[in-house]
């Protein structure tokens, strides 16, 4: 029987998708410069469901791609041409909420926020906060270990998600953690969370729900320039404050932020900090007061205070519209998701600016200031002959410059297809090899999401009894598979 | 002469690994000194050792050759004060790690247990509740694998998603997966201020303290039979918040407020010495009250974070031939029926056989959406149990264990299914 027939069998004729032209709805993610048509596309709608088709393409060595809401930035939903895509958008049920334990259990192919929405009547949220939450999926955020603007304080997808069932790559449905913390053995959720959809599909997430604080204050800062600003964030770390976020924004992606949602920021501003607060009220205001202390000691000409939920909004608007409002003023870019040491700040902005000069490219900046995450937006016209390869070179130029203080080459949006080839400036091929002996235990032959985060696959060894005879997609060719 | 000479000497009458007399022991002071004395001893089977004060929990090992011992590969290689991190060679002392200028790493451990050996054992005390677990403060890691490679993972910033996070594969994996040579954590202000709020409340009542507005640090009982239970809540932040929320929070439980921790706060609820039971417990939080009932019921002291489900609960159990005679004669009978009955005597203790007792507290476990680990058993019983219990997952973790170490030369036995 071939895969094709296999999964007809599986599945309704309305969750396989064949047709060329429907599957190119599938061909890229959030980074849309990579295209690849997938073989076919599967709507799967319980977990049982995801583990007949993981197994069907393991008996088949055919390899498979899971994907959530498709929102990623580097890649690592992108099909594989001769692959099965396993879109998780119709698992998408609460199964649970128990706000006595502080958890929720749902489906992976749930929206983020919804898991806020569902929890907030009982006092609760869920914390991870992507830019894109009103869209991502929990799925995807654990493939990623998505963070947010929030996770200065609060942490990643990694820290509150405490149980999974997932679909291991021989299609075994396999439960990791639970809903208690410390469960006995390897912390295999662990090194899940965040494997980019190598090690399996997740299809049912306990993930852990977080007290809706007391008060919540935000404060927009604006500064002549980013030392100034990265100068203020260092003190308000440097006091001993830990603040809900620290956001940073430079001239160029103000001015484009402006142009796309009229966020009103302060005029002339080089650089804007927005700052938020979060906990009980007492401690909210002693620190508010400090953080404003702060802000105008090192040269804020204009501080902000959101009055009410509508102001901290605004606040918010044009800092998480920044990606989408570069658009407004530059055809094309490419978004970089580097991380320094927040100490390195200042210098690491200057060498970035020196370095966009040098190529004649723009470079807007956005960041996780609190955090060191860079989001360094690299303008350019894929029109004019050779702007693509300028904006390429000083994008690659600034993951160096990452690498080279301290930094990782991505702090939230993941490696998938687009950073695999700068894994090796950040690690050798010992650490590479020691990551992979996990892919090797849970995908010994390769099949789940093939091509992404690493350069180079280890090879795993024989394992006796199973797969025998020639690889299918060799002997017959992957027509014959499907 | 190969590295194995040159460190390893004759094991004295201290290296000993859960009654498993070592043959050699050798301490490295460097990593690259740790990986050629690792590949050196590729026939050797090893325990690592760091501070020991965890040494002797669990399974003993199958077989021990070679105790590497992480004595000499101490020290505080970086403290970045403005980034909130530093980095620590494996064997530094965990009470260095607790008082940096302004700072903290701010894991609950004992002070001579090390930052590599609370990292392996996957430690942890009553602030988890506010800072999690060495699982979320250790943002990178070195690892001598068995095969002798120096192999890293994570780096120097919290936030980082290149490549698996395979820091949270090796905390809490018992030296089963390598040598931990180095450890980069992730630090906290050291609060400027903090209170306790200590109550006779039932662990019932932790519930109320976790839904309202307190953002407890620590939030912690210790239950015993025959005694009032206790609940005891850290606050940390600013003089005047610290003080308003401690103020309310003694209201809400009828307790007071004290600028010390009570007695028990992070201490171990068993007494010292080899006919001891004691376990770890974990369960969802809405189930942390029967489990405690069930510690008690079985004549256990029991106590932990009840803010987030991780409690350990241990008593004496003092060696008895294994007779049906020797088992005590109320022992099926409920705590409170017991306590009435004059045959139970007026100093409660444990009731009837350790093994039923781990039985016992594994179903208890169960039902509150936990696990019940043994980490330790009288002698006679420990053989007798599975002092890891059952653990879902377990296929994958057996051939995790085969990649990384295939000759299961690192602590074999010592970890779950016997791995």
């Amino acid at each position: 029987m071939t895969l094709l027939s296999r999964l007809r069998s599986e599945l309704a004729p309305e969750q396989l998708i064949t047709d060329r032209q429907r599957l190119r709805t599938y061909e890229c993610d959030g980074l849309s410069h990579y295209r690849v048509v997938p073989a076919v596309v599967v709507l799967p709608r319980t977990a049982a469901q995801v583990a007949a088709v993981v197994r069907a393409c393991a008996e088949e060595r055919v390899p498979f791609v899971a994907r959530g809401s498709g929102t990623g930035l580097s890649g690592g939903a992108l099909p594989h041409a001769d692959g099965v895509l396993i879109v998780t958008s119709q698992l998408r049920s609460v199964l649970e909420v128990r706000p006595a334990d502080e958890r929720a259990v749902v489906q992976p192919g749930v929206i983020n926020l919804h898991v806020s929405a569902v929890s907030r009547e009982h006092g609760y949220y869920y914390a991870p906060d992507p830019s894109s939450q009103q869209i991502c999926s929990i799925g995807g955020n654990v493939a990623e270990n998505s963070g947010g603007a929030h996770c200065l304080k609060y942490g990643f997808t990694t820290n509150h998600v405490t149980g999974l069932q997932v679909v291991t790559p021989d299609g075994d449905l396999v439960r990791l953690g639970g809903a208690a913390p410390d469960t006995p053995g390897y912390d295999l959720l662990g090194a899940f969370v965040g494997s980019e959809g190598t090690l399996g599909v997740a299809t049912e997430v306990t993930v852990k729900l977080t007290r809706l604080p007391e008060t919540v204050r935000t404060l927009l800062a604006a500064f002549t320039g980013t030392d100034q600003a990265g100068a203020a964030t260092s003190a308000i770390i440097a006091a001993g404050v830990v603040p809900a976020a620290i956001e940073m924004m430079d001239a160029l992606s103000i001015e484009a932020a402006e142009a796309a949602v009229d966020c009103g920021y302060p005029a002339g501003a080089g650089a804007v900090l927005i700052v938020e607060l979060d906990g009980p009220a007492a401690e909210v205001d002693a620190q508010f007061d400090e953080v404003s202390r702060l802000c105008a000691a090192n040269g804020a000409f204009e501080t902000r205070v959101a009055a009410d939920d509508e102001e901290r909004r605004l606040i918010w608007q044009g800092r998480k519209s920044a990606f989408a409002a570069v658009g407004r003023i530059s055809p094309d870019y490419i978004v970089q998701d580097g991380v320094i040491p927040r100490t390195a700040l200042p210098t690491v902005l200057r060498r970035i600016n020196e370095v966009a000069a040098e190529h004649g490219v723009r470079v807007a900046n956005v960041f996780h200031a609190g955090d060191g995450n860079l989001h360094p937006l690299v303008l350019f016209d894929d029109g004019v002959p050779g702007e693509a390869d300028r904006a390429e070179a000083v994008s690659g130029a600034i993951l160096d410059l990452c690498i080279e203080h301290g930094g990782s080459i991505t702090g939230e949006h993941g490696v998938g297809v687009d950073k695999a080839r700068y894994m090796p400036r950040m690690f050798t091929d010992d650490d590479l090899d020691t990551m992979q002996l996990v892919r090797c235990a849970f995908d010994p032959d390769g099949i789940a999401n093939p091509g992404k985060v690493f350069p180079t696959p280890r090879l795993c060894g024989e394992r006796p009894g199973r797969h025998r005879g020639a690889h299918p997609l060799q002997e017959t060719g992957v027509a014959e598979v499907f | 002469m190969s590295v194995l000479d040159d460190l390893a000497v004759e094991a004295g009458d201290d290296d000993v690994v859960a009654g498993v007399p070592a043959r050699l022991v050798a301490a490295p002071a460097t990593t690259e000194e740790a990986a050629a004395l690792v590949a050196a001893s590729r026939d050797l089977t090893v325990v690592v050792r760091g501070g020991g004060t965890k040494i002797h929990q669990g399974p003993p090992p199958r077989e021990l050759d070679l105790i590497i011992d992480t004595r000499r590969l101490t020290g505080i290689v970086e403290h970045a004060a403005g980034d909130l991190i530093t980095v620590a060679r494996a064997g530094t002392p965990m009470a260095d790690l607790h008082r940096l200028p302004g700072q903290q790493l701010a894991l609950d451990a004992p002070p001579a247990a090390t930052a590599g050996g609370t990292v392996a054992a996957n430690a942890s005390g009553p602030r988890r509740l506010r800072y999690g677990t060495a699982r979320d403060l250790l943002i990178g890691i070195t690892v001598v694998r068995p095969d002798g490679r120096i192999t890293k993972s994570g780096g120097k910033v919290v936030k980082n998603v290149a490549g698996y996070d395979l820091g949270k594969l090796y905390t809490g994996s018992q030296g089963t997966l390598g040598l931990i040579t180095e450890c980069v954590f992730r630090l906290h202000p050291v609060p400027l201020h903090t209170n306790f709020v200590r109550s006779n409340a039932p662990p019932t009542h932790a519930a109320n303290v976790l839904a309202g507005q307190f953002a407890a640090s620590a939030l912690e009982i210790n239950a015993a039979p025959g005694s009032d239970p206790e609940i005891a809540v850290l606050l940390e932040g600013t003089a005047a918040g610290v003080r308003d929320r401690a103020a309310a929070l003694a209201r809400l439980l009828d307790g007071e407020v004290t600028d010390t921790p009570p007695p028990w706060w992070d201490t171990p609820p068993w007494p010292a010495g080899d006919d001891v039971l004691a376990l770890k417990l974990t369960g969802t939080l809405s189930g942390v009250p029967a489990l405690v009932s069930a510690a008690v019921d079985a004549g256990l002291t029991i106590r932990g974070s009840a803010g987030t489900g991780v409690l350990y609960a241990g008593a004496s159990f003092p060696t008895v031939p294994l007779s049906p005679a020797s088992t005590h004669p109320d022992s099926d009978q409920p705590a409170s029926i017991r306590s009435a009955s004059p045959a139970s005597g007026t100093a409660p203790g444990p009731r009837g056989d350790a093994a039923r007792v781990v039985a016992l507290l594994r179903a208890a476990a169960a039902a509150a959406g936990g696990h019940a680990v043994v980490l330790n058993a009288p002698p006679t019983v420990r053989d007798r149990i599975d002092m890891w219990g059952p653990v879902p997952g377990l296929d994958l973790m057996r051939r995790v264990k085969d990649q990384f170490d295939p000759d299961h030369r690192f602590a074999p036995g010592r970890f779950v299914g016997g791995i």
